[in-house]
């Protein structure tokens, strides 16, 4: 009876998770998944809990407890962090897939040698593997993206590295090949701390080739692996409400994947395998060339006489923690009837999404975040774009120049528009080293200088010009 | 569930790779139509919904196993717990953050 009320649970905590998803497709609904994901997992662990087998409480009760000790401090993390606290997250939802695994390989092997079926010791081995390369490779990418001084932010390479790290993945393989092969042999509790071994390294080694620019799409990738920790965890377990749900977080995470990688042009491979950073000498467009400033005032008038403004963020702007000072210039543009869009190439910031996030905390509605695709056929009738702390995804040189490592990558035609501000701090070229010909424009005007006070200082310009209203 | 599924009552491979298929077919239908806007909130909801990982911990760590069996379990509850807890609020805080011009105040 209590085997039939768990597995009916488990069924409607499926669809709800499917449901829940399913309202992510619309802001409008987007409250309601919230409400059914969790009513789900209450679900879950209610009728897991109920079940007979579990009959030590104090432990549970102590671990939930401590849950949301941490749980809920870390859903208050300012925005600019949230990078940060999806990696961290990943990391967890790693440790727990193969913790569990360890656990159930001992139980097993101790207990019910009968269990360890090749089957099982194949979901088993890939599910420890995933689990711990997730787990360090998460909190190495949490680590440079809070900027951590032990871990080096810039990308790490070294002759032979990638060899090196298919050679830890080969071991962990053959090691997890000779497990199935022999379960129960006197020597396979030893050799199992040796894969867990082998999987951590590999997650460190996985991530210090990774710069800035590609964690949009590491952040994607590791979600897919700990969905996927989770699915190998229901194979084990033979329970099909983990597999669905691992299954909805892994396709979420190769969706999401799917979309960075395309958003560069590069291949899994390239971003997993080809360190970012290190590409090559930057071609020097600038020789010869000059930047053209403007001043505050000079720019608050041409922004005045104009009908539609572009603002392009990128991750500039969150560093700068411009945002606010943002929606100020937005509304003073607006007060004077100007159309104010914001264009949002899916790469830019630290995760996908991340910008929309920052301008919609800031009080920006969100009608007018416009996507990279649905704003490029507008940009020539745009009078002024003003790209505020974006740099690669501007940069025109990704239509045409092959010998650029962002050849290939969709761009925002920020060059097409009428006139372009740009707001930069320093006259330094951006994360991928790459001279930005955008700025050598003849329509381009630079304005040097933190972002948030550039935008303030235009912000109090626009007022000063407008208190007749 | 762990100590129903003994060898003499042997897995359902097939229909478990079954669940898995169709689950990734879902997921990909589902996911591709979510919004651009919401792929951060879609990403701290997927990580709190992967922690479906509870299921298999909260077993370990209750059932009478070995102390140090359970222990491992209890951590990996531990860390379940806290994307369950995490993952759903900063999603709730985050989507309420996107409003239309009509949410807000006039402008």
């Amino acid at each position: 009876m209590i085997g039939a009320i768990v597995q009916l649970s488990y069924l409607v905590a499926a669809a709800l998770f499917v449901f829940s998803l399913h309202w992510m497709n619309d802001p409008k609904t987007a409250r309601h998944a919230v409400a059914a994901g969790v009513a789900a997992m209450a679900l879950a662990v209610g009728a897991t809990w109920i079940q007979p087998v579990v009959v030590h409480h104090g432990w549970i009760i102590i671990a939930i407890v401590a849950g949301f000790v941490v749980g809920v401090p870390l859903s208050r993390v300012p925005l600019t962090a949230v990078p940060q606290r999806t990696a961290l997250s990943h990391a967890f939802g790693g440790l727990a897939a193969g913790l569990v695994g360890a656990a159930e390989f001992y139980l097993w092997y101790g207990h019910h040698p009968e269990n360890l079926t090749p089957f099982r010791v194949t979901a088993l081995v890939i599910e420890i593997i995933l689990g711990f390369l997730t787990f360090t490779g998460s909190l190495m990418a949490a680590g440079k993206l809070q900027e951590m001084k032990w871990i080096p932010q810039r990308p790490v390479t070294f002759r032979g590295q990638n060899f090196l790290n298919i050679g830890l993945l080969v071991v962990a393989a053959a090691i997890g090949i000779a497990l199935v092969a022999h379960p129960t042999a006197e020597w396979a509790p030893r050799l199992f701390p040796v894969i867990i071994g082998l999987s951590l390294l590999f997650g460190v080694m996985l991530i210090i080739p990774i710069g800035g620019a590609d964690m949009p799409t590491v952040i994607s990738i590791l979600n897919a692996y700990a969905g996927l920790s989770a699915v190998a965890m229901g194979f084990v377990l033979d329970n099909k409400l983990l597999i669905t749900a691992g299954a909805l977080d892994g396709s979420s995470g190769l969706i999401l994947s799917v979309i960075m990688c395309r958003a560069m042009n590069r291949s899994f491979a390239n971003v997993l395998f080809g360190a970012f950073g290190q590409v090559q000498a930057a071609k020097r467009l600038g020789e010869g060339k000059e930047y053209k400033s403007e001043t505050i005032e000079g720019a608050a008038q041409v922004l005045e006489q104009a009908a539609l403004v572009v603002i392009v963020p990128g991750y500039g702007m969150a560093v700068a923690q411009a945002q606010h000072k943002v929606r100020e210039l937005y509304d003073q543009l607006r007060k004077r009837g100007i159309t104010v869009k914001f264009a949002i190439h899916p790469v830019a910031g630290r995760m996908p999404g991340h910008m929309n996030v920052l301008l919609a905390e800031a009080d920006i509605p969100y009608t007018d975040l416009t996507e990279m695709g649905d704003i490029n056929p507008d940009m020539p009738q745009c009078d002024v774009a003003l790209v505020v702390g974006a740099n690669d995804v501007v940069n025109p040189v990704a239509r045409y120049d092959k010998s650029s490592p962002i050849y290939g990558m969709p761009i925002i035609d920020v060059d097409k528009a009428k006139t372009v501000f740009a707001i930069k701090r320093s006259k330094n070229p951006g994360f991928a080293g790459i001279d930005n010909e955008l700025y050598f424009q003849d329509k381009t005007w630079m304005l040097f200088g933190d972002a948030k006070k550039v935008i303030g200082d235009l912000v109090k310009q626009l007022g000063d010009q407008g208190g007749g209203h | 569930m762990i100590q129903e599924t003994q060898a003499s009552q042997p897995l359902d491979y097939w229909s478990m790779a079954f669940v898995f298929l169709l689950s990734t077919f879902i997921g990909i239908g589902v996911i591709r139509r979510v919004s651009r806007l919401l792929h951060t909130p879609l990403m701290s909801i997927t990580n709190a919904i992967s922690a479906i990982a509870v299921v298999g911990s909260l077993m370990v760590t209750g059932s009478d196993y070995p102390p140090a069996i359970r222990v491992m379990g209890a951590v990996a509850l531990f860390a379940s717990m806290t994307n369950i807890v995490s993952g759903f609020l900063i999603t709730q805080r985050m989507l309420k953050m996107f409003k239309t011009p009509r949410d807000g105040e006039p402008r």
